[in-house]
C-alpha cells in the first residue's frame, strides 16, 4: 500500500535555514545540507527546499545550496520559492532537484506549467497554492505573493485547472493555519484532494502528532509537509512515524 | 564501463549521482556506435511512452546485440516499461520487445487509487532468487512517480499494490528492471544499483 509521506521544508536565505533554528536564539542559523542529513537519517520520505532570498545575487547562491543539499541525499528534492520561469526551472532541476515548485508566476501564467511539465514530465512540476478561507461557507481563495495578494481564484477551481495543465502534485498551505500550530486545515485540504486525481501535499499548521493523523484520515491528505516542528526537534520524524503506524497509517519505517 | 543512455526522457543527474556515489564508471553515449565497449546498460526515463521514439532501430539494434553477447541491461521507470512489447500509453509505438506483455495505465480496472502512483510503496518478493533483490528485505520501500506500468508476468521478481498488484521488479536473466526509482529511493535503492553493478562486473 502506498505510504502517507512526511515531507520536511526548509526555508533558506542566503544559504542558510532561517525558520526555526534559530529558535530562542539558542542556535546560529542551520546549515541546509546539515540539516537534510539529520532528517534523511531520521527517515524524512523528501524534501524541499524553499527559497524566501529577496536579491538575485543572493538567488544564484541558490543552485549551490541544491547542490550541497542534494550531494548525499537519495530521496526526492523539490525547489520553490521564485521559480518564475522556465529558465529557473531548468537551474534548479540541473542543480539536482527532482521537482520545482511554482506558485505566483504559474497563477500569472499557467502555461508555465505545462511548459515545465513538458521538459521535464509531470512528475517534475508541484504547483504550490496558498489558500484562506473565503468569505462564502466551505470556499478558498487564493493568494499570490506568498500570501499578500488575492489571486481571485478559488483553489478547487485553480487545483483542478494545474492538473489538467500538467501538474504532477498540489501543494496546498493553509495561510489560515500556518505558524499556528493549530493544526492542518484538513476541511480545505480534503476539498483539494477529492477534486484532483495528482497527489495533495497538505502545509500549514502542524503542532502535534494528532494533526497529521488528522490531515491524513479526515483531511484525505497523500503527504504532509512540516518545517518548525521538526527544525524545533519538538518531535522526531521516526516519532511521528511510529504514532501514525499505531494509528494505522501506512508509513515508511 | 557502464553505459547510460539519454534520450532525453527526464534527467540524469540523479542517476549519475548515484552511480558515482556507488564507484560506478559510466558513460552517457552519444552514438549507439559508442555502446561496443559497454560492460553494462542502463536505460532511465521518466515520462511519456513516446519519448522512447528517439531510441530508433540504430539503438536498438546496438542495445539488443549487447544484451545479445550477454551484457547485462536495467531499465528504470519509462526505461523498464520499454523492455515490453509496448504501452498503451503510446500504443502505435513498440517498446524493445525482450520481455512479453504490454503496459496498461494503473486504475484502468478502478481500484479507487490516486495516479499517477507517487510516493513510497512496498516490494512484495516473488522470486527470491532474482540476483537484483538479492539482500532487499521483503517489504522494503522503494520511490515510484508513474501513471502506466508493467503487467504480473513470469518475469515479475516483485510487485507492488497501488490498486492492484504490478510489476514492480523484473528479471528475465542479465535483462532487468525497475518501476521505481533507484537513484531516489534511499539505502534501498543504492543496493538495487549495486546488484545490477555486480551483475555487470
Amino acid at each position: 500500500m502506498l505510504s502517507k509521506r512526511i515531507i520536511a521544508c526548509l526555508d533558506v536565505r542566503d544559504g542558510q535555514v532561517v525558520k526555526g533554528v534559530n529558535f530562542e536564539g539558542l542556535r546560529s542559523a542551520g546549515d541546509p545540507a546539515e540539516l537534510a542529513r539529520r532528517y534523511n537519517a531520521e527517515g524524512i520520505d523528501e524534501l524541499v527546499i524553499l527559497d524566501i532570498t529577496a536579491t538575485i545575487e543572493a538567488r544564484r547562491a541558490l543552485a549551490d545550496t541544491i547542490r550541497r543539499v542534494a550531494r548525499e541525499l537519495f530521496i526526492p528534492l523539490s525547489v520553490g520559492g521564485g521559480i518564475r520561469t522556465e529558465a529557473d526551472a531548468a537551474a534548479a532541476v540541473d542543480a539536482g532537484a527532482d521537482k520545482v515548485s511554482v506558485n505566483t508566476a504559474a497563477l500569472a501564467g499557467p502555461e508555465l506549467i505545462t511548459r515545465i511539465a513538458d521538459r521535464y514530465g509531470s512528475q517534475a512540476v508541484v504547483v504550490a497554492i496558498d489558500a484562506k478561507r473565503g468569505p462564502a461557507d466551505g470556499r478558498f481563495a487564493v493568494y499570490a505573493r506568498s500570501g499578500q495578494r488575492e489571486a481571485g481564484r478559488d483553489a478547487v477551481e485553480w487545483a483542478r485547472e494545474a492538473e489538467s495543465r500538467g501538474a504532477g502534485e498540489i501543494l496546498l498551505t493553509s495561510i489560515d493555519r500556518d505558524g499556528t500550530k493549530a493544526g492542518f486545515d484538513c476541511e480545505l485540504t480534503a476539498a483539494v484532494s477529492s477534486a484532483v486525481s495528482i497527489p495533495v501535499i497538505a502545509s500549514g499548521g502542524a503542532g502535534g502528532l494528532d494533526h497529521f493523523v488528522d490531515v491524513f484520515t479526515a483531511g484525505r491528505a497523500d503527504a504532509a509537509l512540516a518545517a518548525s516542528i521538526f527544525h524545533y526537534a519538538e518531535t522526531s520524524v521516526r516519532a511521528l512515524k511510529d504514532h501514525l503506524r499505531r494509528r494505522g497509517i501506512p508509513v515508511r519505517l | 564501463m557502464i553505459a547510460l543512455i539519454d534520450y532525453r526522457a527526464g534527467n540524469l543527474t540523479s542517476v549519475k549521482k548515484a552511480l558515482a556515489t556507488l564507484g560506478a564508471a559510466f558513460i552517457v553515449p552519444r552514438a549507439p556506435e559508442d555502446l561496443a565497449d559497454a560492460a553494462g546498460i542502463i536505460v532511465p526515463g521518466v515520462g511519456h511512452f513516446g519519448a522512447t521514439r528517439v531510441l530508433d532501430a540504430p539503438w536498438t539494434e546496438a542495445i539488443l546485440a549487447r544484451v545479445g553477447e550477454g551484457r547485462p541491461l536495467l531499465g528504470i521507470c519509462l526505461g523498464m516499461q520499454w523492455l515490453f512489447e509496448g504501452s498503451d500509453e503510446a500504443p502505435d509505438l513498440p517498446g524493445l520487445g525482450l520481455l512479453s506483455g504490454r503496459c496498461y495505465r494503473l486504475g484502468a480496472n478502478g481500484g479507487g487509487v490516486k495516479v499517477p502512483h507517487v510516493g513510497w510503496n512496498s516490494l512484495a518478493i516473488e522470486r527470491g532468487e532474482a540476483t537484483i533483490l538479492e539482500g532487499v528485505a521483503p517489504g522494503a520501500q522503494v520511490y515510484f512517480t508513474h501513471s502506466y506500468a508493467a503487467p504480473r508476468t513470469g518475469d515479475s521478481a516483485a510487485v507492488t499494490e497501488h490498486g492492484e498488484a504490478f510489476a514492480s521488479v523484473v528479471q528475465r536473466g542479465h535483462v532487468a528492471g525497475v518501476q521505481f526509482h533507484p537513484e531516489k529511493s534511499g539505502d534501498v535503492g543504492l543496493h538495487v544499483l549495486r546488484n545490477f553493478l555486480e551483475l555487470a562486473g
